[in-house]
């Protein structure tokens, strides 16, 4: 063989689909236990959540990021670091108001949606990726950062673009620590 | 790109909270798999059937993403060994570390490091918690096999973390 086994790129291919298509069977899954479109997105925002607090060690580890001075910074970080690492997607960041504590993601491709046409008949209210919400809030928050993160427009419900806002809580503490996605 | 460690972080979280899942659930959730609680036991099982059910649906899905070519296999043992380096190798980044049979539709499959398991621990540390983060896996050669036209039973045993053994029963018809 010319490259090992594991390089070939249809391989690569399979290895991100499996999580796409882990995360489908997982949300296929969901809706079957929960008849409530709520409980659903609460149960994947709650299990993101899970995920996000380890992964940020991860992206720590990964990434060489230095300390962020402000929200904006972080935001960036998290899109066009953390989204490119895993997802390898860029988010652009919107500010949404003028104390710049509320801010925008907004996805153009989204890989968890590549095998999903449209929400399943009956589940208008299901936010799909809510995963992701989850995963920002708790990595965020393993960096003593306090968010609100959730789906202001999602592609599956027929909005023009996907839309995650984050919101951050609390003022900033000035201390020196590292924080990042 | 999606990389290894995030279908990793997410089996975890899947073992995690399908196996805490309530076991008495209340009117809304469909009665066919929670049902009613016996014992323990049955909660388990029901959860292990859960996540083997979800490996299944992913393992027939990346079944059908394999390249082309190696769908034509002239016998049994060549789907087998397929599984054991290709379909390992594009999950798991590495090859299955030993493939027996008794040539009559049973074989073991053995991964001396399975990388989910290797986080966790290593020798008998955690042995009884090992079968959990093995039934999606399961599954997920059940349904590659079955995208390959094989219909199979599939288990998964841990002697000692974090070699396992799975294996694969092909009934004959």
């Amino acid at each position: 063989m010319s490259r090992p086994a594991h390089r070939r790129p249809e391989y690569h291919k399979i290895n991100k689909d499996l999580f796409v298509l882990t995360y489908g069977a997982l949300v296929a899954q969901l809706c079957k236990d929960y008849e409530k479109d709520e409980d659903v997105n609460q149960y994947l925002d709650k299990m993101g959540y899970g995920i996000g607090m380890r992964l940020v060690e991860d992206f720590l580890a990964r990434s060489c990021v230095g300390r962020c001075h402000s929200y904006s910074e972080i935001i960036d970080i998290i899109a066009q670091v953390a989204f490119k690492m895993y997802l390898g997607i860029t988010p652009s960041v919107t500010c949404n108001n003028s104390s710049r504590n509320e801010f925008s993601l907004i996805l153009e491709k989204n890989p968890l949606v590549e095998f999903v046409e449209e929400l399943p008949a009956g589940r208008s209210s299901l936010c799909y990726c809510n995963l992701l919400c989850g995963i920002i809030r708790g990595a965020l928050e393993m960096v003593h950062l306090a968010a609100d993160v959730t789906f202001l427009q999602d592609r599956l419900k027929g909005d023009s673009v996907t839309e995650i806002g984050i919101t951050f809580l609390k003022k900033r503490d000035e201390k020196k620590y590292r924080r990042k996605k | 790109m999606a990389d290894t460690v995030l279908f990793e972080f997410l089996h975890t979280e899947m073992v995690a909270e399908l196996w805490a899942h309530d076991p008495d659930p209340g009117p809304g959730v469909s009665a066919g798999l929670r049902g009613e609680e016996t014992g323990a036991t049955k909660g388990q099982k029901m959860s292990l059937s859960v996540l083997e059910g979800m490996g299944f649906r992913v393992g027939q899905a990346l079944g059908e993403r394999l390249p082309r070519e190696t769908l034509a296999f002239r016998e049994e043992l060549d789907v087998l060994k397929f599984l054991c380096k290709d379909l390992w190798v594009a999950v798991f980044q590495k090859q299955m570390d030993s493939l027996r049979t008794n040539h009559q539709g049973t074989y073991v499959l053995q991964d001396n490091s399975f990388p989910l398991l290797l986080p966790m621990a290593s020798g008998l540390q955690y042995l009884e918690e090992a079968p959990k983060f093995l039934a999606f896996t399961c599954g997920l050669l059940r349904g590659a096999l079955y995208t390959l036209g094989i219909e199979s039973v599939v288990t998964a045993s841990v002697a000692a973390l974090p070699v396992c053994k799975f294996q694969v029963v092909i009934p004959k018809s």
